[in-house]
């Protein structure tokens, strides 16, 4: 444990900044790093190149650029909810981060109900989105807004009951106990690589990522924003600043959900304690406070990867078929799933 | 079996060809990889042969007989010309009149790249060119004289030899 005493403004400071680089950096590096260079990678062309070193500095320009235009609003938007809506979708975000450990101690704050609270909050985002479309005063807005409320809310259920699978298994809705139960497990006595849980709750980890998947709206899940049919969704109206919070806050989400897949399923910040014959998170040495973030970001650029990987991949459901999807299949299998995992918990 | 094969032929395939894209893009250019695109400016595309990119003109094959004129949907052919009184052919002839060029402009603003007039010129003087960069930042410019629709002929390719069993045309 890091003994320093810091003033409460210290404190806060850090907690600021270390919250701003924890939003802002992965979403700056998953926009770079996979929406403009693997998306055309994967599309046989080599993407932005001119600004920096194999356009490197791209990003930069694309904000100077949406940061000149102007910031327009429709005559009949409801002008106050239309301006607050993109900030509420952002502000959700950096909610969520307040929850996610990068280290034994490299924590903003360490709630016994981590994960509840970082699925209750990540539900806000919802009513940014809703209001968004609502306040626009256009019909393609409401729909998408309609179409995004629908779709939020019909996989926020599958998420919840695939964390539950995790929940039980740990005996613990704290985020960093749960990363300490993978990585002080072991597999039938051998302890090398840990237990991380998308051995054990495999099923979990595939129904989370795709409700993650549906939860940041991206292909095949985007019908909010299906530029074929609804223009833009609820982004429509949004130009300059506040379309680039939207923008901001959906590429953050994808990090920071990256994340708590990594901590939930992936061993999160830890590496298997047995490796320096750790047992528990308070043996851990000081050097995984900054280890423990690189880890964390490799993590997540592999699980940002995926989820990139399947937006490039696959064209877009229907609205039918999703709903049918989520209801269907997808929490029928999330249910199956807890009770396999209740009744070995108490079996073994 | 059959049911994991189905489930890799409906999800697995499609993920599969973008990471052999992404894998075949990033692959180092001499080890045969690369992006199906050109970086433009920097290095040049080579449209294929036969590529509708400009119209050039063989200026000694027209006799201004203005079907190129007449046939263009856009009516971007501007022709002029005049008779002349040429030599005889033979010794002790009469003089041959023929048509000169005083004007031959196409507007390629206006161009939609029909191809109409290379097709229906009897005296092949018009011919399609691969020759695409030629834009201007002011739309008049776009109007191009006889000249400058001459020097595109050097970039006109030679005619492909004709198919087996075609047959020649007849002189």
């Amino acid at each position: 444990m890091i003994a320093v005493d810091l003033p409460y403004w210290a404190q806060s400071l850090l907690r600021v900044l270390g919250g701003t680089v924890a939003v802002l950096l992965p979403a700056g590096t998953i926009v770079y790093l996979f929406l403009f260079k693997m998306m055309s990678f994967m599309q046989s062309r080599l993407g932005p190149m001119e600004a920096g070193p194999y356009g490197s500095m791209q990003l930069f320009a694309e904000v100077g650029k949406w940061l000149q235009k102007e910031d327009i609003q429709p005559e009949n938007a409801d002008k106050r909810i239309f301006k607050i809506a993109p900030l509420i979708v952002l502000v959700s975000t950096f909610l969520l981060v307040a929850v996610v450990p990068f280290g034994p101690d490299a924590y903003f704050t360490d709630f016994e109900a981590g994960i509840f609270y970082a699925l209750a909050v990540s539900s806000v985002s919802v009513l940014g989105i809703l209001i968004a479309g609502w306040s626009s005063a256009n019909k393609y807005s409401l729909l998408g807004g309609l179409r995004a409320a629908g779709q939020l809310i019909a996989y926020e259920l599958p998420m919840v009951l695939a964390v539950i699978g995790v929940v039980i298994q740990a005996g613990t809705m704290n985020l960093n106990q749960i990363v300490e139960q993978q990585n002080a497990g072991s597999m039938f006595g051998w302890d090398g690589l840990g237990n991380p849980y998308i051995l054990t709750q495999f099923v979990g980890f595939l129904v989370f990522m795709i409700a993650v998947q549906a939860e940041l709206t991206q292909a095949p899940f985007d019908m909010p924003i299906a530029e074929s049919e609804l223009v833009s969704g609820y982004m429509t109206e949004y130009s300059g600043f506040r379309f680039l919070i939207f923008f901001i806050a959906e590429f953050a989400t994808v990090g920071v959900f990256s994340l708590i897949a990594s901590v939930l399923f992936l061993g999160g910040w830890g590496i298997p304690f047995s490796w320096f014959g750790w047992e528990s998170n308070n043996d851990v040495d000081d050097w995984m406070n900054i280890v423990g973030p690189l880890i964390m970001i490799t993590k997540m650029l592999g699980l940002s990867f995926l989820i990139m990987w399947v937006r490039f991949s696959y064209p877009r459901l229907r609205e039918d078929q999703l709903q049918r999807f989520a209801w269907k299949v997808l929490i029928p299998v999330s249910l199956i799933n807890i009770m396999f995992t209740a009744i070995l918990k108490v079996a073994f | 079996m059959g049911f994991l094969r189905d489930r890799y032929n409906e999800y697995g395939k499609g993920m599969q060809v973008t990471l052999a894209t992404f894998a075949q893009t990033v692959k180092p250019k001499k080890y045969g990889g690369g992006a199906a695109t050109v970086q433009y400016p920097h290095e040049k595309e080579s449209p294929p042969v036969r590529a509708r990119g400009v119209i050039a003109l063989r200026e000694d094959n027209c006799t201004a007989c203005m079907l190129c004129a007449r046939s263009c949907p856009d009516w971007c052919i501007y022709i002029e010309g005049h008779k002349e009184l040429a030599p005889p052919r033979r010794a002790g002839g009469a003089p041959r009149k023929v048509n000169k060029l005083d004007r031959f402009d196409i507007d390629y603003a206006l161009c939609m790249y029909c191809g109409i007039c290379v097709e229906v010129c009897p005296f092949d003087a018009l011919f399609w060119s691969p020759e695409y960069e030629y834009s201007e930042p002011r739309i008049a410019d776009l109007l191009h004289d006889k000249t400058k629709l001459g020097e595109w002929m050097e970039t006109v390719p030679e005619a492909p030899e004709l198919e087996a069993g075609a047959e020649k045309k007849k002189k």
